[in-house]
């Protein structure tokens, strides 16, 4: 058995409600052949950063799998096959993220963060820092 | 303020900057993730291109990360291959 992490778009007119019960049997292809399903997310419809197959808007089911490779290869197959899906992407991970995905997090936490956590660790420069307090310094002693 | 920057340059020597910290290395670095499109971005050109470590001082083993990590949030369609 082996942890991989699925991700798929479906196509952009079908319903929420469809698109659960289509990821719904993908997983049964999973657990039929005695796999299972560790997470299970729905980022929700987003927009594509390009057109795939003139959708400009997609639905995203992502999950976290435990299969062996034979169940995995049937599940692309059948993936393959379905209209309905625009893209998919099945890649081996080491381990399962503790909670939800940054996906889902971005949903929830935005309001309260804002842009400046983004620039707080982004300015890692610290000869740069350094310079900016001696001349803040030098200002106050004038 | 300007006089005193020029100080500080002038003692300085020239073409002597120091050597950044690869940003993703040390403790509490963020994890390269292909669903973190908001950190990969910062590691983009306007374009859309990936930057390279000489620039973004990304260690060679964290850049090779970066860019399959890049280049998978790309095929979802997550981010965009170019910025026409």
């Amino acid at each position: 058995m082996r942890l991989y992490e699925s991700v798929l778009i479906a196509r952009q007119d079908i319903t929420t409600a469809q698109v659960e019960t289509m990821a719904d049997e993908f997983a049964e292809i999973i657990t039929s052949a005695g796999g299972s399903i560790r997470k299970r997310e729905y980022w929700g419809l987003r927009a594509l950063a390009y057109r795939i197959k003139k959708n400009r808007k997609g639905h995203y089911v992502m999950f976290n799998l435990e299969t062996g490779p034979e169940a995995l290869k049937e599940y692309e197959r059948i993936m393959g096959l379905n209209e309905d899906i625009l893209r998919f992407l099945n890649i081996r991970i080491e381990e399962v993220e503790e909670g939800p995905s940054i996906m889902m997090q971005v949903k929830t936490e935005r309001p309260t963060r804002g842009g400046r956590d983004d620039r707080d660790s982004g300015d890692q420069n610290p000869g740069k820092a350094e310079s900016n307090d001696s001349v803040a310094a030098e200002k106050s002693e004038d | 303020m300007t006089q005193l920057e020029i100080k500080r340059e002038a003692l300085r020597k020239p073409f002597n900057r120091r050597r950044k910290a690869c940003p993703f290395s040390g403790p509490n670095a963020p994890k390269i993730d292909y669903k973190d499109t908001k950190l990969l971005a910062r590691y983009t050109s306007e374009r859309g291109k990936i930057v390279p470590s000489r620039i973004s001082a990304v260690s060679a083993k964290k850049q090779r990360e970066l860019a399959t990590a890049i280049k998978r949030s790309r095929f979802l369609a997550l981010m965009p291959y170019v910025i026409a």
